[in-house]
C-alpha cells in the first residue's frame, strides 16, 4: 500500500519476504516532536535477537541499557542527538538517522553502506526503498568512514523530504559490480 | 587474469602474490603461487575438475575445504589429489581425473 | 611429547577451549586441517551479534584474528596447523597427518571441536560444477579472492544464505533470488531486510526444481512448493545463473566422536547426530570433551562459551584448578550461555539441549 514509508505491504511481510511492513515501521517511527527537533535515529529492528551494540555505541545514553541481551532496543528520543554512532555500530545494519529539519525541501538520511566504490561528497546517488526499488536521487552530504575497513561507513545523503522514511539504500549511477535485479 | 578475481573489496584486502605458470591438460595457465589449484583454475574459467566414476558426469569442487572429494585431480602424475586444498606451484601439471584415476601400480 | 589436552579444530570453539585450558596451566596441542586458524570465522566479513563485552559488533574475521593472536602468544599451546586428525585410538592417541607425514600424538584428554559439514539437496543436476556449498562460495570469495561466478541462485534463507548473498553482492556478484521452502525466512529479519533492500528477492515457499547445463551450470528452474514442500507444476520460473549456492543447513561433524565410541543421539533441532555430554561439556567417554557446532549447530558466540567451559573442565579434571573455583567460573559461563539462548529465536536449540540434559539426567538416575 502507499504510505509514508513508500509502497509497502500493510503487515506481515517481514518474515515472509524480508520487507518491513507499514505496521512494523509505525512501531518505530520517532514521535512528531522529536522529528521536528532535528536528526533522530530510526531503529528498524523488529525481532528479539541476542544483540546489543547499539546500546554501547550511544554516548548520549539515548538507547536504554539492555537488561536482557534479547530485548528490542528502546530509545529515549529526548536524548538522541542524531549523531549516527549507532548506525555504524549496528551489526544488523538496521539503524538510520533522518533529519527532516535540514531545509524546507530536503531532508538528510544517514545510511550504512558497505559497498565499493564509496561515493564522495556532493556526488549524486540513486536511492532505493526497502524492496530495492529505485525511488529517486540524492546528493552525498558527508561520508563517515571508520578508522579501518573493519568499521561500517555511514553515508549521509540530502534527499527530497518525502524520501526521508522511504529511501534505505543507495547506489552509484554507474552501478557497483553485481547489479540490482 | 579474468574478471573473476576480486581486485577491490569493501572489507577485505587481498595481498598481492607472485604469479606462476602451470599447465592444465597441457595448456599453459597463470595463477598465484600458494593458492589452491582449484581457485586458480576457477579464476581461469575452468569449472570441470573431474569426471565421475560411473556415468563420467562432470564434477567441480563442492566443499572447497578438503572434505568431499569432489575435486580429485591428477597433479604431476599423481592421482586423487584434492585440487581445493593442494597449493599451486610454478610449473605444476594438472589434469582432469576420471573416477579413481590411473592406477600407479599398474594393476 | 605428551600433552594434557589435544584440541581438534581451531574454530571459535577450539581456540577458546585451548586458551581457557592453557591459561589455567594445561599443556595443549591444537590441531587444525587448515593452515589458518579460525574455522568459519576466517570467512565471515560481517559483524556478529551477541554481547558487546563478547565481540558483538565485531566482524568474524577480526574475532578470528584476536583469538588466533591470543593462542599464538600462549606458551602452553603448541599449534599444529595444516594438520588433519585421521583417527582416534583407544590408547588415547590420535593419528595425524601433517605436510611432513603421518604420526601419532597422545594426551590425557581430548576436546573435539571439529565444527560442521554442509547438507546436500536433491534436485536434477545437483552434481554439476557450479552447484556449490555456501561454505565453498565463501572460501573461494573471501579467502582466495575469486568470485564463484557472475550470477547466483541462493537456496536457503537461514542466516548463512542471507549473509552469503550479501557477501556475494559485496564481491560484485549478482544474486538473482533467494529461495526458501518454508513460509518464513529462516534467518534474522535484519539480515533479510538488508539483502532485500539491495533488490534481491527472497522467495518463501519456493524451491529449486533443477539445474541446467551440460558441462556446468547454465541456468536454474525454481518453482513454488506446497505445505509438504512438493513442487507445484505450472509455477516454474527459469533464472539465468551460473552458480547455485546451497545454504540448506549444517550437520555436526562427528566422525572422530563415533570412532572414539562416544554415545551419540539424534536431535534434529541441533542438526542431526550429536554427542551426549554433561554440564562440563564432557561426553560419556571420560576425558573426551566436545564444543561448538560439533556438539550441536549453533553460533560462534555460544561456541566460544562452550569451548571455555570445556577448557576449564579439563583444567579441573587434571587437577590444575581447585573444585570450588572451577564451579564458580563454570557456573558464570553457563549463565552467560543460557542468557544468550533465552531469546525466542533460540527456541529450537533450547529444545535440543533440553533433550540432551534430560538424557544425561535419566542415565544418572539409573
Ligand atoms: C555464513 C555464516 C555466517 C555466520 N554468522 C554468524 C554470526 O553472525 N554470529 C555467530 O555467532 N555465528 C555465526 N555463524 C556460525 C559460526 O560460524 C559457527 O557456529 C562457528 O564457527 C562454530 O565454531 P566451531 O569452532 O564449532 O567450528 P568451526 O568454526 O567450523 O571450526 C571447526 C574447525 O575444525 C577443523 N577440523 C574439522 N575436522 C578436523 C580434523 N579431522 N582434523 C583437523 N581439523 C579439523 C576445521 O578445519 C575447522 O577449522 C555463521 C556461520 C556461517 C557459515
Ligand atoms: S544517533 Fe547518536 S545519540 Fe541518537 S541513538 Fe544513535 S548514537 Fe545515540
Ligand atoms: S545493534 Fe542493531 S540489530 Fe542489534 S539490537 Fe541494536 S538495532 Fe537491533
Ligand atoms: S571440493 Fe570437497 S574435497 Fe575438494
Amino acid at each position: 500500500m502507499k504510505s509514508f514509508y513508500g509502497d509497502l505491504p500493510e503487515k506481515g511481510s517481514l518474515l515472509s519476504s524480508g520487507i518491513p511492513s507499514v505496521e512494523d515501521l509505525d512501531g518505530v517511527l520517532p514521535p512528531a516532536d522529536a522529528r521536528k527537533k532535528g536528526p533522530v535515529a530510526v531503529l528498524e529492528c523488529f525481532q528479539e535477537i541476542p544483540c546489543d551494540p547499539c546500546g554501547y555505541a550511544c554516548k548520549f545514553g539515548a538507547i536504554k541499557e539492555f537488561s536482557d541481551v534479547n530485548d528490542l532496543p528502546v530509545i529515549d528520543w529526548t536524548k538522541c542527538t542524531g549523531c549516527g554512532q549507532c548506525v555504524a555500530a549496528c551489526p544488523g545494519l538496521a539503524i538510520f538517522v533522518v533529519d527532516e529539519t535540514y531545509s524546507p525541501e530536503e531532508c538528510l538520511i544517514a545510511m550504512p553502506h558497505e559497498f565499493l566504490p564509496l561515493p564522495e561528497r556532493d556526488q549524486v546517488v540513486l536511492l532505493y526503498d526497502r524492496e530495492g526499488r529505485h525511488v529517486g536521487e540524492g546528493t552525498v552530504h558527508r561520508v563517515v568512514r571508520g578508522k579501518d575497513k573493519i568499521a561500517t561507513p555511514v553515508v549521509w545523503v540530502r534527499a527530497p523530504k518525502a524520501l526521508g522514511y522511504v529511501a534505505r539504500a543507495l547506489g552509484l549511477p554507474e552501478r557497483e559490480g553485481g547489479s540490482r535485479n | 587474469m579474468t574478471g573473476l578475481r576480486i581486485e577491490e573489496h569493501p572489507i577485505l584486502d587481498f595481498p598481492k602474490r607472485k604469479k606462476v605458470k602451470f599447465f592444465f591438460e597441457g595448456r599453459e595457465m597463470e595463477g598465484y603461487e600458494g593458492e589452491p589449484i582449484a581457485a586458480a583454475l576457477h579464476a581461469a574459467g575452468v569449472k570441470v575438475l573431474h569426471h565421475s566414476l560411473k556415468l563420467a558426469r562432470p564434477r567441480g569442487f563442492f566443499c572447497a575445504i578438503g572434505n568431499c572429494s569432489s575435486c580429485l585431480m591428477i597433479v604431476d602424475g599423481v592421482p586423487n589429489v584434492r585440487a581445493c586444498t593442494e597449493r599451486l606451484r610454478e610449473g605444476m601439471s594438472v589434469e582432469r581425473q576420471v573416477g579413481r584415476g590411473p592406477s600407479l601400480t599398474g594393476r | 611429547m605428551e600433552y594434557d589436552l589435544i584440541v581438534v579444530g581451531g574454530g571459535p570453539a577450539g581456540l577458546s577451549g585451548a586458551l581457557k585450558a592453557a591459561q589455567n596451566g594445561v599443556r595443549v596441542a591444537l590441531i587444525d586441517r587448515q593452515e589458518q586458524l579460525g574455522g568459519q570465522l576466517v570467512k565471515q566479513t560481517h559483524k556478529f551479534f551477541g554481547w558487546s563485552q563478547r565481540y558483538a559488533g565485531v566482524r568474524g574475521i577480526e574475532i578470528g584474528r584476536r583469538l588466533r593472536d591470543a593462542v599464538c602468544a600462549e606458551p602452553r599451546i603448541t599449534v599444529f596447523a595444516g594438520t588433519e586428525a585421521l583417527g582416534y585410538y583407544p590408547d588415547n592417541s590420535l593419528l595425524i597427518e601433517s605436510p611432513s607425514g603421518v604420526s601419532r600424538i597422545t594426551a590425557k584428554t581430548f576436546l573435539f571441536a571439529t565444527g560442521a559439514q554442509e547438507r546436500m539437496l536433491l534436485f536434477r543436476g545437483n552434481d554439476l560444477p557450479g552447484v556449490y556449498g555456501a561454505g565453498a562460495v565463501q572460501t573461494l570469495m573471501n579467502v582466495y579472492g575469486v568470485r564463484p561466478g557472475r550470477s547466483v541462485l541462493m537456496v536457503g534463507s537461514g542466516n548463512i544464505g542471507l549473509i552469503v548473498s550479501y557477501q556475494l553482492r559485496q564481491a560484485g556478484v549478482t544474486v538473482r533470488a533467494i529461495v526458501e521452502a518454508l513460509p518464513q525466512v529462516g534467518g534474522y529479519a535484519v539480515h533479510a531486510s538488508k539483502v532485500r533492500r539491495l533488490g534481491i528477492p527472497i522467495l518463501t515457499r519456493h524451491s529449486i526444481k533443477e539445474a541446467h547445463g551440460t558441462e556446468c551450470v547454465e541456468g536454474a528452474t525454481i518453482w513454488e512448493v506446497d505445505d509438504k514442500f512438493r513442487g507445484i507444476p505450472g509455477t516454474e520460473k527459469d533464472l539465468d545463473v551460473d552458480v547455485i549456492c546451497l545454504a540448506t543447513g549444517l550437520t555436526p561433524l562427528g566422525d572422530l566422536l563415533w570412532q572414539a565410541g562416544v554415545s551419540m543421539t539424534y536431535v534434529p533441532e541441533l542438526g542431526g547426530f550429536v554427542p551426549i555430554y554433561d554440564e562440563n561439556m564432557e561426553t560419556e567417554r571420560p576425558g573426551i570433551f566436545v564444543a561448538g557446532d560439533a556438539a550441536g549447530i549453533e553460533e560462534a558466540s555460544t561456541a566460544m562459551l562452550c569451548g571455555e567451559i570445556a577448557g576449564l573442565s579439563v583444567a579441573a579434571k587434571i587437577g590444575k584448578i581447585p573444585r570450588q573455583r572451577f564451579e564458580e567460573e563454570r557456573n558464570a559461563l553457563a549463565q552467560e550461555l543460557s542468557a544468550l539462548r533465552s531469546g525466542p529465536l533460540s527456541n529450537k536449540v533450547r529444545t535440543g539441549y533440553e533433550r540432551i540434559r534430560a538424557l544425561v539426567q535419566g542415565r544418572r538416575g539409573r
